[in-house]
């Protein structure tokens, strides 16, 4: 007969990067229950409406979290030209598309090291860092920042992307390849690695679909749900197939992010090739306020997102309202520990890719 | 198998440069589109006081009067927006960070004497031209009146705006939409 302890996990732990607090109900060494609590990093961004104009608050949008950044931009700046019906000039499209995948790079390259620290392979997590490294060069050669890019705007791109930097950039996309596929092989093929990840925090497609889960976390579980399908930006006209597993295991869940990022390499060379000329931004008069509601949604690199504005015809908007993809994760989560080792339970929580302060604002 | 595959990575990670930089010894490289911090040149800042208002964060202050502009680094987010909306292009972005500092403080540069001199030239010479427009204008409608009989009321001179003139109009014009929150 064993007895029950509860153990609290976070908000402070060496495998989280952000605040998020786990009660883990143990029976020996096996977790009977989680209960999760967040709240502890709030800020309040989406009251900010009250006080910036909605050109302003698309730089608060950006600082919702440091690595979605461009997504969240992006997915404000796209429900607000709906509701505008401002028509985003092709090129902008493009170059939206082409920074989303150097976006979901950086973060599936992140999250790949932030795993290899998780399960003690610290000359791995440093290699898949020194990568992400190039892509945050490419950030701030194309945007002048390296996480808070600030190129978004009402209508399109701040800045254009000159074409002799596109072609450039082809030359570094090959120098990345190679690098991946060195820190690719030890997450596929390495025994270590495989004895950490295969068979732990098993997700049924029944269980995800149930439970709303979004991003890698479902398609690990053999569901092709993939927003970018939608069409959304310039992804109507890119040549590109959501990436799934049918493991529904943590493996499957490494074997989809490092499969998206070759994909996103993809993604971006077609983007560079077929990359049309013209105006970066379609010209918002000072007089033009949107007036309705829009409810738009991408894929950031950790799943779907969505975002709702509400506007009044004014220079402020009533409501905007960001959902994002660790917060619809966190009840997969909650189920997937249930049953788990105790010592399983840090690479689980990762395996979501949490990112407390998206889920929080 | 794989596991050798890292391992000639880790060998050649051991015989090679380091991918990291002596930091304060090594300067690095930035590229030409860094936000590092907002710079004015002073010497043609007409002190329009458009950045101040185009500002997301009210980080820039202008003081007409004192002939002064301000910036708080602490509440600058390097959005760009201030060098973008500049209508006499001051305003640069430079591409290397601020220092780090213990307190929070704001930086204040005064208007040079040479652009404020060269400001009040180009005022002296604008209120010159309209006032020689608007005594043409008048000089006109003097001669033309007896002819058609009836005078048309003389119309404020309509001379052609400086680049003086344009940059007060369109910082009224920010200010008045300003004004209306």
């Amino acid at each position: 007969m064993s007895t029950r302890s509860v153990i609290p996990f976070g908000p402070q732990h060496p495998v989280l990067p952000e605040p998020i607090h786990l009660d883990l109900v143990l029976e020996d060494e096996k977790v009977v229950q989680a209960i999760p609590s967040i709240g502890f990093i709030h800020r309040g961004l989406e009251k900010l409406v009250d006080k910036k104009d909605f050109h302003e608050m698309v730089y608060v949008a950006e600082r919702i979290c440091g690595i979605c950044s461009l997504g969240h931009g992006l997915g404000y700046c796209d429900a607000v030209e709906h509701i505008m019906d401002l028509e985003v000039p092709d090129r902008a499209k493009y170059l939206r598309t082409m920074l989303s995948e150097l976006s979901r790079m950086h973060s599936h390259l992140l999250w790949l090291g932030l795993l290899a620290d998780a399960f003690g392979f610290e000359s791995l997590y440093m290699e898949c860092w020194r990568i992400r490294e190039e892509v945050l060069d490419m950030f701030e050669i194309a945007t002048g920042g390296r996480v808070i890019f600030s190129i978004m705007k009402i209508g399109g791109l701040r800045r254009d992307i000159p074409d002799d930097m596109l072609k450039d950039f082809r030359q570094r996309l090959d120098s990345i390849k190679e690098g991946l596929d060195i820190v690719a092989k030890p997450f596929i093929d390495d025994v270590a690695v495989k004895n950490r990840l295969v068979d732990v925090g098993i997700l049924t497609p029944e269980k995800a679909d149930l439970l709303g889960t979004a991003g890698p976390f479902l398609r690990a579980s053999g569901i092709a749900r993939d927003i970018r399908s939608t069409g959304y930006c310039a992804y109507g006209d890119i040549e590109f197939e959501p990436i799934i597993s049918t493991g529904c295991d943590s493996y499957a869940r490494t074997e989809v992010r490092i499969k998206e990022i070759y994909q996103s390499i993809d993604i971006m060379r077609q983007c560079i090739d077929k990359m049309p000329s013209g105006p970066v931004d379609v010209p918002v008069k000072p007089n033009q306020f949107p007036n309705g509601e829009y409810m738009a949604r991408i894929e950031q690199p950790r799943g779907e997102a969505l975002y709702y504005v509400k506007a009044n015809g004014s220079k402020f908007i009533d409501r905007m309202r960001v959902r994002t993809p660790t917060f619809a994760n966190i009840p997969a989560l909650v189920d997937v520990l249930a049953g788990c080792d105790f010592a399983d339970v840090p690479i689980l929580v990762l395996t979501i890719d949490p990112c407390i302060s998206c889920t929080e604002r | 198998m794989s596991l050798i595959n890292f391992n000639t990575q880790v060998i050649k990670n051991l015989f090679s440069k380091p991918a990291t930089r002596k930091y304060p010894f090594e300067p690095k490289n930035y590229p030409e589109r860094t936000r590092g911090h907002v710079q004015n040149d002073m010497d043609v800042c007409v002190l329009c006081g458009l950045c101040s208002i185009k500002c997301p964060t009210h980080a820039i202050t202008v003081d007409k009067a004192a002939k002064t502009w301000s910036i708080r680094p602490m509440s600058c987010i390097q959005c760009r927006c201030c060098v973008d909306n500049c209508p006499k292009k001051c305003l640069s972005m430079d591409t290397h960070f601020t220092e780090p500092g213990s307190e929070k403080v704001t930086k204040t540069f005064k208007q040079s004497e040479k652009a404020i001199a060269a400001q009040e030239a180009l005022m002296k010479a604008a209120k010159e031209r309209a006032a020689a427009a608007a005594a043409a204008k008048a000089a006109a409608a003097g001669n033309a009146a007896p002819v058609a009989g009836a005078a048309p009321a003389a119309k404020p001179a309509n001379a052609a705006p400086t680049g003086v003139q344009q940059v007060a109009a369109a910082a009224a014009k920010a200010e008045a939409e300003k004004k209306d929150e």
